[in-house]
């Protein structure tokens, strides 16, 4: 089946397998890696942000990418097209996507690699987690500082082990 | 912005049992509006009104403006129902039932129905009664999507599905909202599913409408806190807003609906400490509204 035929049909067969197969092909966009966590509290826009911050600073995403236009990833994350537009339009504040008039929503371009701070930032709410609940048990700052570097050294010695 | 139902001042009763209460609840256009309530909360029976089936013994209701009792053919012309109990004529093959719904509905599109019944996978000479639950569902909403109403009104459509199904019928759901000015009323009790599609809810418990809000400033005004008492303290803190409290001194949980600072100044007024703070789920908040008593007041 060549391109235009696979295209063609995607409307029409609903197997899970032929979808799956398509979006790799064809789509509206990159088939991007974002998966929601039914546990987490957080909205779901949030967990949607985060997702695109984490695979623009691990290098999954880059510059000038297409994003899914939210209808299709509405679709694939089985949520309110609202909420997706909401994640778009956060992320476009945040100067992460931009949207080019008629043509579709795109990784902003930034040359490069992304900045140094930007891939800091994405530990932001994991950071916020444990100095919150540092502060809950009454444990001070200069406590968890020294922990993290033990934890550090415990993470070295776990990875050489499995190497 | 423009309200496709407008309920207002509506009390239904059968025989001695009140089914509504003096609802009043609007639906705007646009977007997923998700109803829901335990078994019996009144939601078929709301549901019943907007599509006319039920005439109104006090109050107003209007959908696209007209009296769905006084207009059917012009109100149900524009909706796309899939009921609770799919209501499918058991003797009819998939093919003969899009023939017959066809006729009611000027509007049908026969190339899409074509495509929804390939993508449903349905048999267009099976029979209704040789059908799963599944495929039952499926051939609901096929017929209730086909003719690409405005309105789509489905009851329960997920229950007594399994994921896979249910994931279809979410699907489908996002699928016609995502089409400009199409408005879903969807009832449930899978909040989880209620949770990730509906853009605004409204809860029923006894015929009242407790809750009806954005999904968003549900969430954002519940909160799940775990307070630790002052010491010597045997009962639980009284929290501005609590709606349920479980725990045992000193530590108890608790869930608000009430501003963080508020909570916390008064935590704090009596001695106590506030160790976490989260979001409920859309479920945890039906439950602890549920069971909370004294809910006969509006605005908590």
């Amino acid at each position: 089946m060549n391109r235009a035929e696979l295209a063609s049909t995607s409307h029409l067969t609903f197997g899970r397998k032929c979808i799956n197969l398509v979006n790799t092909v064809y789509n509206e966009g990159l088939l991007v890696e974002i998966h929601l966590d039914a546990r987490d509290s957080a909205p779901v826009y949030v967990q949607i942000v985060r997702q695109v911050k984490r695979l623009l600073a691990s290098g999954r995403l880059a510059a000038g990418d297409e994003m899914p236009s939210v209808r299709v990833l509405a679709r694939q994350l089985l949520v309110n097209p609202n909420t997706v537009a909401r994640a778009y339009r956060e992320l476009e504040v945040l100067g992460v996507l931009e949207s080019r008039q008629g043509s579709g929503t795109y990784v902003s371009g930034e040359g490069g690699r992304p900045g140094r701070r930007r891939k800091v930032m994405c530990l932001a709410a994991p950071a916020d987690a444990l100095l919150r609940e540092a502060r809950g048990l009454g444990v001070p700052l200069e406590e968890v500082r020294e922990f993290l570097i033990e934890r550090d050294a415990v993470l070295d010695a776990d990875d050489e082990r499995s190497a | 912005m423009e309200r496709i139902v407008e309920i207002e001042g509506v009390t239904r009763q059968f025989r001695r049992r009140i089914a509504l209460d003096d609802v009043t609840v609007g639906v705007p256009r646009g977007g997923v509006f998700g109803l829901v309530g335990e078994n019996g909360a009144g939601k078929t029976t709301l549901i019943r009104h907007i599509l006319g089936l039920l005439s109104a013994q006090s109050g107003t209701v209007r959908v696209f403006g007209l009296d769905p009792v006084r207009h059917p053919a012009e109100v149900l012309g524009r909706i796309g129902v899939l009921s609770e109990d799919r209501d499918l004529p058991p003797w009819m093959r998939i093919d003969e039932l899009m023939r017959y719904t066809r006729a009611f509905y000027p509007k049908w599109e026969p190339a899409y129905a074509e495509q929804l019944r390939e993508m449903f996978e349905l048999d267009p000479r099976a029979i209704v009664s040789s059908l799963s639950q599944g495929q039952l569902a499926k051939a609901g909403l096929l017929v209730a999507l086909a003719h690409r109403p405005e309105f789509l009104v489905l009851d329960e459509p997920s229950s007594g599905l399994d994921p896979i199904v249910r994931r279809d019928i979410l699907e489908a759901i996002i699928l016609t909202v995502a089409e400009e000015g199409r408005t879903v009323l969807f009832s449930s009790h899978l909040l989880d599913e209620v949770e990730r599609v509906a853009d605004r809810v409204a809860m029923m418990h006894h015929g009242k409408i407790v809750l009806d809000d954005t999904v968003e400033d549900i969430k954002t005004s519940h909160h799940r806190i775990v307070v630790r008492a002052a010491r010597g303290q045997e009962e639980a803190p009284e929290i501005p807003g609590a709606l349920s409290c479980r725990g045992i001194a000193p530590e108890w949980t608790m869930l608000c609906r009430a501003p963080l600072d508020e909570i916390k100044a008064s935590v704090l007024r009596n001695g106590g400490q506030v160790v976490d703070v989260a979001t409920p789920s859309l479920e945890e908040i039906f439950v602890g509204r549920a069971k909370t008593k004294g809910l006969e007041t509006a605005g908590v």
